[in-house]
């Protein structure tokens, strides 16, 4: 499995990098013709149509999150808050199951990343130094794993026989490592450290691990923060794991007390005296509580899209 | 002695690469530690369980232990494919993926075509930013999304059904399931689909432009004669990899949609492994079910890979 192309980074192509100017700017220019005029108009009413799709929804959630349970119920909320009120934040805010949950989920996020990261890294460094023993085996035993997967019993039966159902570590270590990460990073060792610096390290009698933790790593940041961020939001994001190993409710992340409160419509006790006044404001909280999920990934979002976006260049060298 | 004698290029050649080999261990020795994590992650929670999908010949019992349990053959396997639900899955499974296959292929890569155009930089770039977000939203909360926005109560969206005449329903109505994810998830992953396009615009050489520009090429006539030709590997590879999965598509969004109302077409192989492997703990049925539909995969992945690399030159590997 050799490398048949080269890592197009297109800068040009990354939100946020606007520091940056483009590597080649483009001055060649076609003249517009008259067609060509009228096949621009098109191109700015399809784009401009695909931004309103995306957005209109999101601005729909977010503007009946700060209306009152009356205007959400009645369906009255569109793409301004109606009423404008903090109550249905006050709700999510103040519900132990919620709170929980996301104490949960950034403590899987956080541990999880931090395993996952250390993990690859362990493995995608040595898999990209030519003079390992037996490295086109063990490619070959990490990419096949894209290909084929053991399945959901047979998965399960593992993590049963080893004592993990239902504890945290059930939602940690099965998914600790993604193969296709492992691919990003062993391609970034490879095409971004150069040979030079590890003979000279070898000069200075600097061993691997002092050559990868000083030197590698140090150099790495970028491949860092790209893998720490689709683990980060990949273990933020994820129910299936929590759902099919846990029990427990106190162990439950975000997305799955999510799960049972906006999808299986389990509100849980509302000691609410007026049934019609507690269905109104569960139908608020559901608004509220997506947009109070959601900010977290949305806040590191704009910070990491561009290395997200490198991210996704990396990926697409076929290994 | 006398083998030595008659070998003795043979002897000495294995010899050296012995040397290499273990001079290599002994200086290399903390790579190899380092693996050692690692190789035993993919060992307990990638082999390990390909090597249990063998309950998928057995009757698996608990006591007799996956080895223990008595073989079955393909017993499992008839027993699914006797059950008139197995068409029904797999004819689910592969008409919601094809689905989502030709609905969703060529947007993005229009979508990229078409920012490729636009010299606006800011508007550009709100397009990007605003597009990708989705794809950073959960599955439950785009469900949800999805149930509210749908809601015939509270939504906005079946309002609008409403006001052509649709039903405004759509979420309990088997009909409209497939639809509903397949857009929703252009919804999603369109705009970050884009992405890859993007990067393969990016590269490609700008004389060829020039050149373009020189014979008069209009906009379109530069897209169809530079752009796709120049897109057209990328494009490739993400097909294969996408005709590929037909059949692995997940179970995350499928179970969250479903409902009483909608599941003669929602429920597909990765649901139904579920129910029957965890919630009627039918272990070995679930396993087969499981590892018929991963097979079908990988054959179709093969496949197509090859045919790819016959018809185009360009593939996976």
């Amino acid at each position: 499995m050799t490398l048949k192309t080269a890592t197009p980074l297109a800068l040009d192509t990354t939100p946020g990098g606007e520091r940056r100017k483009p590597v080649r700017r483009r001055s060649t220019q076609v003249q517009d013709t008259p067609v060509d005029r009228i096949f621009m108009v098109g191109v700015y009413i399809l784009l401009s149509t695909f931004l309103l799709i995306v957005l209109v929804p999101l601005i729909n959630i977010v503007a009946s999150s700060f209306s009152s349970p009356a205007a959400v119920s009645g369906g009255r909320v569109f793409l301004w808050p109606v009423d404008f009120t903090l109550i249905g934040y006050q709700a999510v805010l103040t519900s132990d199951a919620i709170l929980t949950g996301f104490g949960n989920s950034v403590f899987y996020a956080v541990v999880g990343t931090i395993v996952s990261v250390t993990l690859t890294v362990m493995i995608a460094y040595p898999l990209s130094r030519s003079e390992l023993v037996g490295r086109k085996v063990l490619i070959g035993g990490v990419l096949f794993t894209m290909l084929f997967s053991g399945g959901l019993i047979p998965t399960y039966m593992v993590v049963r026989s080893l004592g993990l159902l239902d504890t945290r570590w059930a939602l940690i270590l099965p998914t600790a490592i993604a193969a296709w990460q492992v691919l990003i990073a062993m391609t970034f060792f490879r095409s971004s450290i150069p040979g030079e610096l590890y003979e000279a390290a070898q000069l200075d009698g600097a061993s691997d691990l002092r050559f990868l933790w000083s030197v590698v790593l140090p150099l790495s940041k970028p491949l860092l923060a790209v893998i720490a961020l689709m683990y980060g939001i990949g273990q933020w994001n994820s129910y299936f794991s929590a759902l099919i190993y846990l029990r427990s409710e106190e162990l439950y992340p975000l997305q799955l007390v999510l799960r049972n409160i906006l999808i299986v419509n389990n509100t849980g006790g509302t000691n609410l005296a007026d049934q019609m006044a507690a269905e109104q404001m569960a139908d608020l909280m559901k608004f509220s509580l997506i947009v109070v999920s959601t900010v977290p990934v949305l806040l590191v979002y704009p910070f990491v899209a561009r290395h997200f976006t490198k991210g996704v260049m990396l990926g697409s060298v076929k290994g | 002695m006398s083998a030595a004698v008659q070998a003795p290029v043979a002897v000495t050649d294995r010899e050296r690469r012995r040397r290499t080999r273990k001079r290599n261990l002994r200086r290399h020795w903390q790579l190899y530690l380092l693996l050692v994590l690692p190789v035993a992650y993919f060992v307990v929670f990638q082999y390990i369980p390909m090597a249990n999908n063998v309950i998928a010949f057995k009757d698996y019992n608990v006591v007799d232990g996956i080895w223990g349990s008595p073989w079955a053959g393909f017993d499992h396997f008839e027993r699914f494919f006797a059950n008139p639900v197995a068409l029904d899955l797999i004819r689910n499974t592969l008409m919601l993926s094809l689905y989502g296959f030709l609905a969703g292929f060529p947007i993005p890569i229009i979508l990229a075509l078409a920012l490729n155009e636009v010299r606006a930089r800011f508007f550009k770039r709100t397009v990007q930013m605003v597009t990708y977000a989705p794809h950073f939203i959960s599955t439950v909360i785009v469900v949800s999304m999805l149930i509210l926005i749908f809601s015939p109560r509270i939504g906005f969206m079946s309002d609008a059904l409403g006001f052509f005449g649709m039903d405004s329903n759509l979420l309990a109505d088997p009909d409209a399931f497939r639809s509903v994810y397949v857009w929703s998830d252009i919804w999603q992953t369109a705009g970050y689909s884009a992405i890859i396009y993007m990067a393969a615009l990016a590269g490609i050489d700008p004389s060829l432009y020039e050149a373009a520009r020189l014979d008069g090429a209009s906009r379109l006539r530069k897209i169809w004669h530079v752009d796709l030709p120049g897109i057209a590997p990328t494009v490739v590879v993400v097909m294969v990899l996408s005709v590929g999965s037909v059949m692995a598509i997940g179970f995350e969004k499928a179970f969250l949609l479903q409902n009483p109302l909608n599941l003669s077409t929602s429920e597909i192989i990765a649901t139904y492994t579920y129910k029957m492997g965890l919630l009627n703990a039918d272990f070995s049925l679930a396993t087969a079910v499981g590892l018929f539909n991963s097979v079908i995969n990988l054959v179709l992945l093969l496949l197509v890979n090859t045919v790819s690399k016959r018809v185009t030159g360009n593939g996976l590997w």
